[in-house]
């Protein structure tokens, strides 16, 4: 793969002569100029399996070194003591590119300042590379101390049998091996040579750091690529740049399953700049991962393809999805909510105690079509070599992407090569929130390229994301309770239905799945001798895809908006309320509700109903809920809690409310309860970040269709909370824990919605039940 | 041949049209990709340069209108990320994913070169650039510590 093989060179030529190149005056031609750009002067690696000798293929290229110790895919120290971590997790502003490294350095006992941080390249022997479901820490925390305590074992070893002393009396501090008594240390980097030619320890053999001694776990320091970052010189997607590279826009089907009717090229190719025109096939069968199909401009930039593709003259063929229309959609989605549905989950008799009740509230929630629309579009280049008879012999993709592994394994199949070969370097990402899981724009660009004979750089405009996104089901929830004398629920039932992330793989599935449900809807916290939980079919008419937090989103802002109705209507307290519905300490018995717990191990991550009681109880305390009493009209406190991706919430929103309608949030209170938590300050940052993007959802999130076609393409319709909109203050109290990690990401946004929406009612007696509040009056008199 | 002056450069602009938006001149031609594209309609603030020191949108801003004008792109704010404002979001670790951070610092270095002290709701007036991480919480900490430090 010589397209790999250059690359670290390119690297680190550019990374002292890219600046300067710029800076003369005399610029010779723009042409020349374009592709100066390249991957430079950031910390990410780029490694390619061809730069490993000896056959084997592995994914840490120190593994190849003859020079360097590398007991592990994860860490490896070169002879002067600098320590190699391999980040195999996608940073798209999380910060997991240095947290996982930390807990490595943290069991190795290494000094943070001579760390150094590696990008992997996608390869499944480094196990889940999806960078997605809040999964990195709790995935492979474990197994990141593993790594690191194996290196620092074998060093202990070396340093033994150099001392001639047992192993047990040597131990690593600081980047040195030392020994308990007499006073002889040395430093990792001097142990290299020795520490290569031993066993590498089966992990029964290791000993685990104990909590106490931990320095960098749970500890902060600033992300690696912050200096870059500020400086502009962190390379996203967008700016990935190969030797000789087209710049492409394409024109997509805007209904999806269409394709391309007619074609008339003629005045794009006239277009300065454009190089040629290039059509995509559409897809077939389900959509997956598939690219959708269109007309490519090429170009020698992207405004040149954007101009190239304004020019073009085509004609589509809608296909089945051409008459779609959200609004429409919703009104049956409704109608489906009301009539029976697939019991997912059941206790007693919910229907039947309902039916004889004579004390029913019932409420009806709905949630539009939601877009990703990360900061960052879709953005890769690949460079596709062929043979002679036009066979494809290499693939190298670079590209934003939260996984490698599934960008193998869609591009392998499209060019007809292993997917294994295809090699994949990971550039930050812009932001993600899911979109980037999706590997389409990957497969556009290794198709083009394999067309073109030379790389290809695909940019998605605003409106395409808008336009062609793996959208966030739209959905209705329907719930109904009885209540008994004492003013408690004594059924529940709940019925959810949108159209299924299943149907983006398996074409026609229209039943949301059992672990979609298990977001908010089977896994109901609440303590009732009644529960019917349901969900209803629907068809999908558009790409529909997981989005931070994903059905959390429409089934909790039901459940958690749904209690606070029935607090009010039993003229309680909304928070002592919840604290009954939530009922004692006890941990929710997971096998009889059939829930998989996203494959977690029910012991080690039980559904903690104490723990969830204590975040909410946290909350409230924090944001002093008792003032809720006292708070003139216009001014309220809303409540709401939950249990997403293993990690508890609980959330207390104040809103204060003009008598125009216009809304503010000066505060926001959440407890998170997530584990072990390893990089305190990038959870925070989390969880303000989760509650922008709720406030973005609750507020004005709404991607429409009409005829099959997104209504809204770029921020100017597809409003996104600014600072000005978001909450003025968001404390975030993170519960000291000694359970295993749990996720944060996502977590943070389940109970926001609804609290934000209990907190509108507090302050107006408005309540809102059909997302996005741009949609609502809430003027008051 | 026209020219342009990018961070105190001036560059021949050869088979460029002109009615290219100054984004992509600079990203795609001289190889800048610092500044970032979002929306391209003057919506996000990703793109944001400074055009005489004032702050403006590249993707609506087209070569012609730059025309004699200054530009300073963050790759000519400082060498090293040691501009007040820098160093107030490295201080505040205002950056999640980063990628609207270039624009926001831009920004923030315009305005309050034109106005010191700002209050909060000339922040939040001024500061309308989208981060979808939603790091607005830190950004007007950051915008003020920095006003603090500039003004020393
Ligand atoms: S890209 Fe220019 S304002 Fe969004
Ligand atoms: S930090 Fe990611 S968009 Fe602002």
């Amino acid at each position: 793969m010589s397209a790999s093989k250059h690359y670290p060179n390119a690297l680190n030529e550019n990374a002292s002569s890219s600046t300067d190149s710029h800076e003369r005056a005399d610029i010779p031609s723009v042409s020349r100029r374009i592709f100066l750009a390249t991957v430079s002067a950031t910390s990410l690696v780029l490694m390619g399996k061809s730069m490993v000798g000896g056959g084997a293929a592995l994914a840490n290229a120190g593994l190849a070194d003859p020079e360097k110790f590398a007991p592990d895919f994860f860490v490896s120290i070169a002879p002067d003591g600098t320590v190699t971590c391999l980040a195999h997790r996608s940073e798209m502003g999380t910060g997991i590119r240095t947290s996982l490294p930390r807990v490595v350095a943290d069991e190795l006992e290494a000094d943070w300042a001579r760390v150094k941080i590696q990008q992997a390249i996608g390869d499944k022997r480094l196990g889940d590379q999806n960078t997605d479901g809040s999964n990195s820490i709790r995935f492979f925390f474990r197994r990141m101390r593993v790594a690191g305590a194996t290196a620092r074992t074998m060093l202990e070893r070396a340093a033994a049998a150099k001392w001639g002393v047992p192993a047990s009396e040597c131990y690593a501090e600081n980047h040195q091996i030392k020994h308990k008594s007499n006073g002889k240390s040395i430093g990792f980097g001097e142990l290299v040579e020795s520490a290569r030619k031993l066993d590498v320890p089966k992990e029964s053999e290791l000993k685990l750091k104990p909590r106490a001694k931990w320095r960098f776990i749970g500890k902060d320091v600033p992300i690696t690529d912050l200096n870059d970052i500020v400086t502009g010189k962190a390379i996203f997607g967008i700016d990935a740049r190969m030797d000789n590279q087209l710049f492409a826009v394409i024109a997509r089907p805007p209904v999806v399953g269409g394709k391309v009717k007619t074609l008339d090229a003629s005045e794009a190719k006239k277009m300065v700049g454009v190089v040629d025109v290039v059509e995509l096939p559409a897809f077939q069968g389900a959509p997956l991962f598939q690219q959708l199909g269109g007309v490519a401009v090429l170009a020698n930039s992207t405004w040149a393809a954007w101009k190239g593709r304004d020019a073009l003259k085509i004609t589509w063929e809608d296909g089945e999805n051409a008459t779609y229309d959200s609004e429409v959609f919703t009104k049956q989605l409704k109608a489906t909510a009301q009539k029976p549905g697939l019991v997912l989950r059941s206790v007693g008799n919910a229907t039947e105690v309902i039916s004889k009740s004579m004390n029913i509230v019932s409420a009806d929630y709905s949630v539009p079509h939601l877009a990703h629309a990360p900061m960052e579009t879709t953005c890769a280049v690949a460079d596709v070599k062929t043979d002679a008879t036009g066979k494809v012999t290499s693939c190298h993709v670079l590209a934003a992407t939260q996984n490698p592994q599934a960008v193998q394994q869609a591009v392998g199949p499209a060019l007809g090569m292993p997917q294994d070969d295809v090699l994949v370097n990971v550039t930050l990402l812009g932001s993600g929130f899911g979109r980037k899981s999706k590997p389409d724009y990957c497969v556009e660009a290794a198709l083009l390229s394999r067309k073109m004979g030379r790389p290809v750089h695909v940019t998605w405009t605003r409106e395409d994301d808008l336009n062609h996104d793996y959208y966030h089901a739209i959905s209705a929830v329907h719930c109904e309770a009885s209540m008994n004398d004492s003013g408690v629920p004594s059924a529940w039932l709940q019925r959810a239905v949108y159209p299924t992330i299943g149907s983006t793989f398996v074409a026609g599935a229209s039943t949301p799945a059992p672990w979609e449900a298990e977001m908010g809807l089977t896994d109901l916290p609440y303590d009732i001798p009644n529960l019917s939980l349901e969900v209803g079919e629907a068809k999908a008419h558009v790409r529909i895809g997981w989005l931070r937090s994903v059905c959390h989103i429409q089934q909790n802002f039901a459940v958690c908006s749904f209690a606070d109705e029935l607090a009010h209507h039993a003229k309680r307290d909304p928070f002592e309320f919840l604290l009954e519905l939530l009922g004692k300490d006890r941990k929710l018995d997971m096998v009889a509700a059939k829930l998989a717990n996203r494959d977690a191990p029910m012991d080690e991550y039980p559904y903690d109903i104490a723990r969830l009681k204590n975040v909410l109880r946290r909350a409230a305390e924090k944001a002093d809920w008792k003032r809720t009493k006292a708070m003139p009209k216009g001014r309220g406190l809303g409540i709401a809690c939950s249990r997403s991706f293993l990690g508890y919430t609980g959330h207390v929103i104040e809103v204060e409310v003009a008598k125009d309608g216009k809304l503010s949030i000066p505060k926001v209170w959440v407890s998170i309860d997530a584990g072990i938590i390893v990089s305190p300050d990038r959870v925070r940052a989390q969880i303000e970040g989760a509650s922008i993007m709720a406030t973005s959802q609750a507020l004005f999130g709404k991607l429409s269709f009409k005829n099959g076609r997104a209504v809204e393409s770029n921020f100017d319709s597809y409003v996104v909370a600014k600072m000005k909109d978001g909450p003025r203050e968001i404390n975030v109290d993170i519960v000291p824990s000694e359970a295993p990690p749990a996720g944060v990401g996502e977590t943070g946004v389940a109970s926001f919605a609804p609290a934000l929406c209990n907190a509108i009612f507090a302050a107006t007696g408005k309540r809102i039940r059909d997302l996005p509040l741009s949609g609502h009056d809430l003027s008051w008199a | 041949m026209p020219t342009i002056k990018v961070n105190g450069k001036s560059y021949e602009l050869k088979d460029v049209p002109l009615d290219t938006p100054l984004l992509w001149f600079l990203r795609d031609h001289l190889g800048m990709t610092g500044t970032k594209y979002g929306c391209g309609v003057s919506e996000c603030g990703a793109c944001t340069v400074h055009l005489n020191g004032a702050a403006v949108q590249s993707c609506v801003t087209t070569l012609e209108e730059v025309g004699e004008s200054e530009v300073t792109t963050i790759e000519g704010l400082s060498d090293d990320g040691s501009h007040p404002v820098q160093k107030a979001w490295k201080d505040l670790n205002v950056p999640q994913c980063g990628y609207c951070q270039v624009g926001q610092i831009m920004m923030a270095a315009a305005m309050l070169k034109s106005n010191g002290n700002p209050t909060d709701e000339q922040i939040e007036t001024e500061m309308w650039n989208i981060c979808r991480c939603g790091t607005y919480p830190r950004i007007r900490d950051a915008v003020k510590a920095a006003a603090k430090e500039m003004s020393r």
